[in-house]
């Protein structure tokens, strides 16, 4: 055609002035989602939820700004029970005794103590106050405890309190509550019966279902203690002066508390609630916050940062649990003894999971424990194991003959789904099929589901962790006792019931350690379980914080102690 | 008219009824339970926490009960946040995702209005090609990818110019916003694109449009009058239906971006079988969604006079 | 006047001497007609062709690349295409306690560092008294001090050090640092470098087949790791066959799933469509309800609901659940056709012409209704291909082993940084994949779109 030069020609035509109109619609546009950004904003600042834009640290007002995985469900003491609770109480409630930067005893708001065969008293400082001034008295203790027992409130963590008189038959409901062995002569005095002999009780009470809560204020929340910041009272070095759900957390200093001398900071800010550890480190790299845990993946990045890098242990000890009820193939010790001698839980940590926290596992009793005068592992060393994969695979034969089968069917391995149990039971089935022809077919349930078929004995092998409670190896010795409803392999053997008995009952700290001493070998001897590793943590914490603490029991982190510093030093 | 909505607005209750109820049953259906933790529990201790929750009901008295609340809209207490009602969760975190979903659909609605039109006017030429390369992009990468190399992207922005033009994450201002708007209406945007490029194209050689041009019309007017306008109505119409996918979308985004959204609560709630929370959300959620599609319907038939409702 | 004379043949019909109009060019059946469209469509013909590439590299790749998806290299893992594989042969792994004298001073190596493991001794540091803290940095140590990652405590006695943490064929920079009484750090520190080389041991060098069984070799023997030619993931499994048994998840989702729900939903909307009236109500407002749930909250329930079972991959409970979620958006797009084509000219005449129910489903519902179907179908692969792999991403996916896209990205989006072809390989295989079928199912709605016939 003859004019298609002219078309062409007002097309261009054409072309440049609707693409002005559009530049024109684009800016528009700009200014609308402008404005519309804002009113919103406003609007939802009218409901809440805003993280505060904060530094990472502050020199001037000493505050810092942190990152928590999860949100605490809630702040009750005696109900509860998850890490973050655990993080948050830390911070903003003190008990009786407290640990110290060097993971020692230490008096809180008790000043002294004395634990005999019968009696533990404790002995208040008359200066411990509220938040809101009025006096800490022994009342608030036994109120609190008492509270954690009633059968109603149904506290998982009850049973830390059983070593006082009375305390399990209340807690099961065939006591009434005012039996239970604690009293208070004075307001602060505190004298607690119990029921047995406890060596370690003055290292229970740094727990926080032993933290004090006041009868008169838990009343008037209506049963709502615990749930907000304003439906707490403190008793600690911070308070939460706002608590935005699922967003952020805002802890000033409390300035009731006794010992403020000792803290520095004024203000820890929470400003970011995120399960994502890349989220985090992003934060971390942003100079969000002041403190975030390193993935294996994000080591190498890590060290071009030239962060200073720190790892401590977490106090959890991760183990393959064998299923010991009858009827599963696991019951057969030889089995179990031809997986143990074939997994190498060095290339687990050294080659899979690949952090400098992590440690190969080799009892069920973690290294940081205090033996008599040692440590634990020190005086009495886990038996050391060979791996040898020509007695495993003998190990395997007589296997199969007790059972009477040809082949070892398949067995199940229960796992969570997060994940590095990914990582590790695809390395237990890679194992177990490389080296013993055994086939493993690998249950991922979430969270809930595992425990449900943990308790429930659906599973041959699963993949546990188990962190500790108190300061005493007990809190591992006991896990394989035969009435202990966390021995979800339901292990029952005399020997091991009467070893702990013994290590529960002594109070002789050699005889404890000698018992402690023959679980762990009988453990080893009976393959009750494969310990995997004990887990540590790999983390930066920002220059200009110091004194920053990790701890394997208690609060993971502790900031109570942490300052900041300018800059340059 | 009036009848019209009245008659959707009942089933739109029914609608509701008929969520909850599958919830409800598919919930149950769950094996596990909500109340095992860490620590085992004792029977008594059990027993006491299945009372405080009525899970000792007989399974038809519970969705009765868990009916009539709803009726009063009334989703019960959480399991794990022991202490908070499933409403106070939904009331302070849906208007976070809702800001956000909002924000995204705003986001790919003018951004595949502009786009579109400006690949259509610059058609086969240096923009087009570009833009339309960055559709394919946002079409075919999975929006987790997405999310997380924009997250990347922004701290090395920041790193590299050495301040923090824009949050990593987190929420509050207006420049929390920005980024994870963006991704989460990224796909919406380039599907939006594709089709307001396609239709734009169809406009641009019909009929009215030579006539127009033919009869002198200036080209501004014929383009925002004639082309713009009349294209843009398929871009409305999918508009709808895009509201539903981005609102609920949002888990990834916010769970990257560090975002206190409902859609990452109920990620949560699931790992903890959280039933309360699952159901309320569930239940909240679908009637948001069914209403909006009510209300977005009763306006086409208002603003769109070709749309006739029955 | 002429008289006019008639005679049979004129009455004779005239014999035709040329047809007035004819087919010129042969008949086209529909399908016929859609495939020149589609060929004459060059972007989707290259989707087509990417596939039909796919579909090979799922099902033949296999055959050809007979590499098992679930072994495990813990030698290369992690490993980038093209990393270099050889590796020396060393002797078997001996523990050591730090005995037997080192010549030399300060900070030292015992033996030239293999990842087998680095043995290091150092002498006293002064200020040591709470012992020594080792780290390990991958690059030099510059004036901020950032030593690297710590790896252990010693204590002051004890001045040696083992170690095995994820050793890598690269430069190691350790530094030794003397801790005080209190096990703060102190300013007196070591550092030394060295060059890691790769090194296996002969019962490894037999478990990975380059030695056979009762075969030795000298120490110091050469070989080559097993190839990976699009590297290794983080457990040291072979990328390219977990690709190939990831697309047979991915796919097999992406085909299964939409074209089971497009069948139940095609039965289901032809039935409603067919019967009509009450029937018809009933059936349309419950897919209404099932259309009212909300996608992606109920397929995260359900498939909690139909929990894993031990071993099991997880691949039906998403089946289902995509299934049971999807199938009314078929249903009323095939019932809106069907009642269009009921009301069609040629229905009525075919009626007329007395053909029965059967035959009209059969010869004329479902073949127009067809091409609707097939692109619905295109389009619907793409997003299921999407939704696994989203919930893969928050860990509500395929359970491990199995491999699909989807957990792979997963896996591979924490280490983008440091291995990026972790992330990479499987986002582009479902970057592709997605694009491919977005672009057929462009192609397919032109070609099978009846109003485009006779279009240019």
């Amino acid at each position: 055609m003859s004019n298609t030069n002219i078309v062409a020609d007002t097309d261009e035509s054409f072309a440049k002035s609707a693409g002005k109109q559009l530049l024109i619609f684009a800016l528009a546009a700009i200014v609308l989602v402008g404005s519309l950004m804002w009113g919103l904003q406003v609007l939802a600042s009218m409901v809440g939820s805003s993280t505060e834009a904060a530094k990472a640290v502050d020199t001037e007002a000493q505050s810092i700004t942190i990152a928590i995985r999860e949100e605490p469900p809630q702040l009750n003491s005696a109900l509860a029970t998850d890490a973050s609770s655990g993080f948050i109480l830390g911070h903003v409630m003190e008990g009786l005794l407290r640990m110290s930067m060097d993971d020692q005893l230490e008096p809180a708001i008790a000043h002294s103590w004395e634990v005999t065969e019968t009696h533990a008293t404790f002995w208040l400082r008359d200066n411990a106050k509220w938040s809101d001034g009025e006096p800490i008295t022994a009342q608030d203790f036994i109120f609190s405890w008492r509270t954690a027992l009633l059968p109603e409130n149904a506290s998982e963590y009850a049973f830390l309190l059983y070593p006082i008189k009375n305390a399990r038959a209340i807690n099961e409901g065939s006591m009434s509550p005012d039996e239970l062995g604690l009293s208070a002569p004075d307001d602060l005095t505190l004298v607690v019966e119990l029921e047995r002999p406890v060596a370690f009780f003055d290292k229970m009470v740094t727990f926080q279902t032993y933290l004090p809560i006041r009868e008169d204020f838990y009343n008037a929340t209506e049963g709502r203690f615990g749930a907000d910041s304003w439906e707490l009272l403190y008793s600690g070095p911070f308070m939460i002066t706002s608590w935005v759900h699922g967003s952020s957390l805002l802890l000033e200093r409390n300035p009731y508390y006794w010992d403020n001398e000792r803290i520095h900071l004024n203000r820890i800010n929470i400003g970011y609630i995120t399960s994502d550890a890349g989220a985090t480190l992003n934060f971390f790299k942003d100079d969000k916050i002041a403190y975030t845990t390193l993935l294996a993946e994000n080591l190498t990045n890590a060290l071009e940062q030239r962060w200073h890098i720190q790892r401590e242990q977490d106090g959890t000890v991760f183990f393959i649990e064998f299923n010991h009820r009858e009827g599963r193939v696991t019951e057969n010790l030889n089995l179990r003894k031809a997986m143990q001698l074939v997994m190498d839980m060095e290339e687990l940590v050294y080659k899979v999971t690949k952090l400098p926290g992590y440690i190969p596992g080799e009892s069920l009793f973690p290294g940081w424990l205090q033996g008599v005068n040692d440590k634990f592992r020190k005086e009495y060393p886990a038996p050391q194991l060979r791996l040898n994969r020509e007695k495993a695979l003998e190990h395997l034969e007589l296997a199969k003959q007790e059972l009477g089968v040809d082949e070892i069917p398949e067995i199940v391995l229960l796992s969570g789904d997060n994940p590095i149990s990914n990582i590790q039971s695809e390395w237990v089935q890679a194992v177990l099929k490389t080296e013993l022809g055994i086939d493993l077919k690998i249950d991922k349930q979430i969270f809930k589901q595992r425990l449900a078929k943990m308790t429930a004995g659906d599973f041959d092998l699963v993949l546990a962790g188990w962190g500790p409670d108190y300061d005493d190896p007990l809190t591992f010795g006991d896990l394989f006792a035969s009435w202990n409803l966390n021995n979800r392999g339901r292990y029952a053997s005399d020997e091991m019931d009467v070893l702990i008995a013994r290590a529960q009952e002594s109070v002789d700290p050699r005889e404890r350690m000698e018992a402690f001493a023959a679980i762990q070998q009988l453990a080893f001897d009976d393959v009750v379980l494969l310990p995997m590793y004990e887990r540590g943590v790999t983390f930066v914490v920002h220059d200009q914080l110091k004194d920053v603490k990790r701890r394997v029991i208690g609060p993971e982190i502790d900031f109570t102690n942490a300052y900041v510093v300018d800059e340059d030093s | 008219m009036g009848r019209y909505a009245v008659k959707r607005l009942i089933q739109g209750v029914i609608t509701v009824w008929f969520i909850a109820t599958a919830t409800f049953f598919a919930m149950h259906a769950v094996p596990g339970d909500p109340l095992s933790g860490d620590k085992a529990l004792t029977e008594k201790i059990r027993a006491n926490l299945e009372a405080k929750y009525g899970l000792d009901q007989p399974l038809m008295t519970q969705y009765a009960i868990y009916l009539g609340n709803i009726a009063q809209g009334d989703f019960g207490i959480s399991f794990t946040q022991e202490n908070r009602e499933v409403n106070d969760i939904i009331r302070e975190h849906f208007p976070v995702s809702a800001t956000l979903g909002i924000l995204a659909i705003v986001f790919a609605g003018l951004g595949g209005v502009l786009w579109g039109a400006l690949t259509a006017i610059y058609r086969n030429r240096l923009p087009d090609t570009i833009i339309m390369f960055l559709v394919i992009l946002g079409i075919s990468v999975p929006s987790f990818v997405i999310a997380a190399l924009g997250q990347l992207s922004l701290v090395n922005i920041n790193e590299w110019t050495g301040v923090s033009i824009l949050p990593v994450g987190g929420w509050g201002t207006v420049w929390h916003m920005i980024v994870p708007s963006m991704v989460l209406g990224l796909g919406t945007m380039a599907y939006l694109t594709r089709l307001m490029r396609s239709s734009m194209l169809e406009i641009i050689n019909s009929d009215f449009v030579r006539t127009a041009k033919s009869k002198g019309v200036p080209p501004t007017q014929i383009f925002t009058r004639h082309q713009l306008r009349n294209a843009i109505l398929p871009v409305i119409t999918v508009l709808g239906p895009s509201i539903a996918t981005i609102t609920t979308g949002g888990f990834v985004v916010e769970i990257i971006f560090a975002i206190p959204g409902l859609g990452r609560y109920f990620v949560q709630a699931v790992q903890q079988l959280d039933y309360t929370v699952i159901m309320g959300t569930t239940v909240f959620y679908g009637a948001f969604l069914v209403f909006m599609v009510i209300l977005v319907d009763l306006i086409y038939g208002l603003i769109d006079p070709r749309v006739r409702l029955e | 006047m002429a008289e006019l004379k008639l005679d049979a043949n004129a009455f004779a019909p005239i014999h035709q001497e040329q047809e007035i109009q004819s087919i010129s060019r042969p008949s086209l059946s529909y399908w016929q007609d859609a495939w020149i469209r589609l060929k004459a469509n060059r972007r989707a013909l290259i989707s087509l062709y990417l596939i039909i590439g796919l579909l090979i590299f799922t099902f033949l790749g296999p055959v050809v690349w007979q590499v098992d998806p679930a072994q495990q290299d813990v030698d290369q893992i992690s490993q980038p295409p093209f990393a270099d594989r050889t590796v020396t042969l060393v002797t078997e792994y001996e523990p050591w306690y730090g005995e037997g004298a080192v010549a030399g001073e300060g900070l030292r190596f015992v033996e030239d560092p293999t990842t087998q493991y680095i043995r290091l001794v150092w002498d006293e540091l002064p200020g040591a008294a709470g012992g020594y803290r080792v780290y390990r940095n991958l690059f030099p140590i510059g004036p901020e001090r950032a030593y690297g990652l710590p790896l252990i405590e010693t204590e002051p006695g004890k001045r040696f050090f083992e170690d095995r943490l994820d050793l890598q064929p690269t430069t190691y920079y350790y530094s030794i640092v003397a801790l005080d009484a209190a096990g703060y750090e102190t300013e007196s520190v070591e550092t030394i470098s060295g060059d890691v080389t790769r090194v296996i041991t002969p019962s490894e060098a037999r478990g990975r087949g380059l030695l056979a069984e009762g075969e030795n070799a000298a120490v110091g023997t050469q070989f080559r790791l097993a190839t990976h030619p699009l590297g290794t993931d983080y457990l040291g499994r072979d990328m390219l066959a977990r690709l190939m048994h990831g697309a047979r998840v991915s796919l097999f989702i992406g085909f299964f799933a939409p074209l089971l729900f497009v069948l139940i939903g095609v039965i289901y909307g032809s039935i409603a469509g067919f019967v009509g009236g009450v029937g018809d109500q009933v059936l349309m407002r419950f897919a209404d309800f099932v259309v009212a749930l909300p996608f992606l909250l109920f397929m995260i329930l359900f498939k909690v609901v139909f929990a894993i079972g031990p071993g099991e991959s997880g691949i039906m409970p998403m089946l289902l659940a995509m299934v049971i979620l999807l199938w009314p958006a078929t249903a009323r797009l095939v019932r809106g056709q069907i009642l269009q084509i009921r009301e069609e000219g040629y229905i009525s005449a075919s009626r007329l012409l007395g053909a029965k129910t059967n035959y009209l489903v059969l010869r004329h519902m479902i073949p127009n209704t067809m091409g609707v179907i097939l692109v619905t179908i295109t389009f619907a692969v793409p997003s299921a291909i999407f939704t696994e792999a989203f919930l893969s991403f928050i860990g509500m996916g395929v359970a491990p082993p199995t491999p699909s896209w989807g957990s792979m990205c997963n896996e591979g989006i924490k280490t983008m940084l440091t291995t990026p072809h972790e992330l990479i390989f499987p986002a582009l295989f479902i970057s592709v994949t997605v694009l491919a079928f977005n672009l057929l199912g462009d192609g397919l709605r032109d070609a099978l779109d009846a109003r485009m016939r006779g279009r240019e």
